[in-house]
């Protein structure tokens, strides 16, 4: 056996500990103190997975991208059909009656009916078009001239445009008059010219639905992205887990960071989704206005508006933190010391 | 401090690691843990961790029974044990401070108590000049007294070390060992697992072999 001759002290010399250990379990630190420690603890774990990412730019970069993009497709779609709702509102107002009046109607009873009419307290303003001026436009618009020519009697009814009065429930008091009117004795046929109003609200249901499945599913799919990258970022610190966990770290210690980076995953998203919505907005809005103004309207796009930006942030956010909350307690209970 | 009653540890496949295990180590003792690689010692030493639990019997430390010690309790009772292992087990992308911090920070202590109680520990074992280098650009010697700081920042009653020289050579081995002693000078338990039977033969510290499980002697407080 070989042995040292002489056994040195260490190279400085250790200074005795005060006191010695009091018991098995550490010497218990305050209520108050534990937590303080609990929350600087959520700061400096908060902060450091953030560095951490900001470290690596190259590899986050490329996971908030694919989930900003995700996120991006049904924020776009969302704000393009608020856009159209807000176009579709400005033309509710402007949709007008149209009464075929009883070809029987002599042209002075005809004109006397129209009169009564604008006496209507729900009635904007009338117009009076009588068969004769009816047919006299027509022939000029249509070009039909000898078509019309030929015919032995005017076949076209005096028309009253009426317009309703605008309101908030404009379009409820334009089918309440619509209804009154129809059953006038002097009124053959009334029409409502509020059908492709309908017509467009009806579509936009339809898109609103496939915007939020589509939403439902890339959210989905934000999530696998997130609990994908987590469970790469668990295997890569694998070595750091035992050892936490050794030194008597608690599941929700090992846990924190990676919920963290989940969270500031989904909160790149987020905003990355923001951008590309500004930027979409940007590009648009230039040809916006030249088409609002070939229309002869001032119409501009509205965006997402501060609440929805907000609402937006904190999603993303949240879904980045549960993505990684799915995958964090099934694969870290995995890793025990050995 | 550490008490086994009949333990034993059976694995799956039937390999008996201990096998009805009987000793106990007093307070403020310092016992060596001797025995060929396969005798029992890392499970021995895993089951005080509870990192493994035992087959059978019953093992008791500081009077709590582990058995009946539930999963969410297991960090609260390792914070109580200091651990020194032969490959360090330190983490190379933090610096040495923040590796010694590391028990501190999950146990909830604030930053000025952290700064205050590392550069205690790292003065202890003579490296408070390297607290800002990376583990990695240190010697193994080095390494293994950063391993020893951090078993012993939390100021835990017990500590244990499983080859805590395997690669050291004698005299950084000696110096090592000096460190343990002078912890269990000032009252802490020390229960080191190791076959350096020339380093300990020279120190007059009881010596438990085990055997295939079972101890071969040792196994009581000398009176």
């Amino acid at each position: 056996m070989s042995a040292t001759p002489t056994r040195k002290p260490v190279k400085s010399k250790p200074s005795e500990p005060k006191t010695p250990g009091a018991g098995a379990s550490v010497k218990p630190i305050g209520m108050k103190e534990k937590w303080q420690g609990y929350w600087a603890n959520q700061r400096l774990v908060a902060g450091q997975t953030l560095r951490r990412l900001v470290k690596e730019p190259a590899s986050s970069a490329m996971t908030v991208l694919v989930i900003g993009i995700a996120l991006a497709l049904p924020v776009v779609m969302l704000v393009a059909l608020a856009n159209i709702e807000q176009l579709g509102r400005g033309w509710d107002g402007a949709a007008k009656i149209t009464l075929f009046l009883d070809q029987t109607l002599s042209d002075a009873r005809a004109r006397e009916f129209a009169g009564s009419l604008n006496r209507h307290s729900d009635i904007e303003a009338v117009e009076y078009r009588s068969s004769r001026e009816a047919l006299e436009e027509f022939r000029e618009m249509s070009g039909y001239g000898d078509v019309l020519n030929s015919l032995s009697r005017n076949p076209l009814p005096a028309v009253v445009l009426i317009t309703p009065v605008a309101s908030e429930r404009s379009t409820a008091v334009s089918q309440q008059l619509l209804a009154e009117l129809a059953g006038k004795p002097q009124v053959a046929q009334a029409k409502l010219d509020l059908e492709w109003v309908q017509r467009l609200h009806a579509m936009m249901d339809i898109g609103k639905r496939i915007t939020l499945a589509l939403a439902f599913l890339l959210m989905l799919g934000v999530l696998l992205v997130i609990g994908n990258t987590i469970k790469l970022a668990i295997e890569a610190r694998r070595d750091e887990i035992v050892v936490v966990k050794l030194v008597g770290g608690t599941d929700a210690f090992v846990r924190r960071p990676f919920l963290y980076t989940g969270f500031w995953y989904g909160l790149g998203g987020g905003l990355t989704a923001w951008l590309i919505l500004q930027v979409s907005l940007l590009i648009l809005a230039g040809p916006v206005s030249t088409l609002a103004g070939l229309y002869g309207s001032e119409y501009s796009l509205i965006g997402l508006g501060f609440g929805n930006t907000l609402m937006l942030w904190l999603t993303s956010g949240l879904l980045g933190w549960m993505g990684a909350f799915l995958v964090v307690g099934r694969h870290l209970s995995g890793i025990e010391p050995r | 401090m550490i008490q086994f009653d009949d333990v034993s540890k059976r694995y799956p496949g039937g390999h008996t690691a201990l096998n009805q295990l009987s000793f106990q180590v007093d307070r403020g003792e310092m016992v060596f843990l001797t025995g060929h690689s396969g005798a029992g010692k890392s499970t021995l030493l895993k089951l005080i961790m509870m990192m493994e639990r035992p087959t059978s019997g019953q093992l008791f430390i500081d009077g709590k029974n582990l058995n009946r010690l539930s999963a969410r309790k297991i960090p609260q009772h390792r914070r109580g044990v200091g651990v020194v292992f032969q490959n360090h087990q330190l983490l190379f992308d933090r610096s040495v401070f923040d590796n010694v911090a590391l028990p501190l920070i999950i146990a909830g202590f604030q930053p000025r108590d952290v700064g205050r109680r590392v550069r205690a520990a790292l003065d202890k074992v003579g490296l408070l000049d390297k607290e800002k280098k990376n583990p990695v650009t240190l010697s193994g010697g080095e390494q293994q007294r950063v391993g020893i700081a951090r078993a012993v920042v939390n100021k835990p009653a017990l500590l244990l070390a499983d080859e805590p020289t395997g690669n050291l050579d004698p005299q950084l081995s000696a110096e090592i060992m000096h460190l343990f002693e002078q912890f269990n000078q000032v009252g802490v338990t020390v229960l080191i697992a190791t076959h350096d039977l020339s380093l300990i033969a020279r120190m007059p510290y009881r010596v438990m072999s085990l055997e295939q499980g079972q101890i071969l002697a040792g196994g009581v407080t000398p009176a």
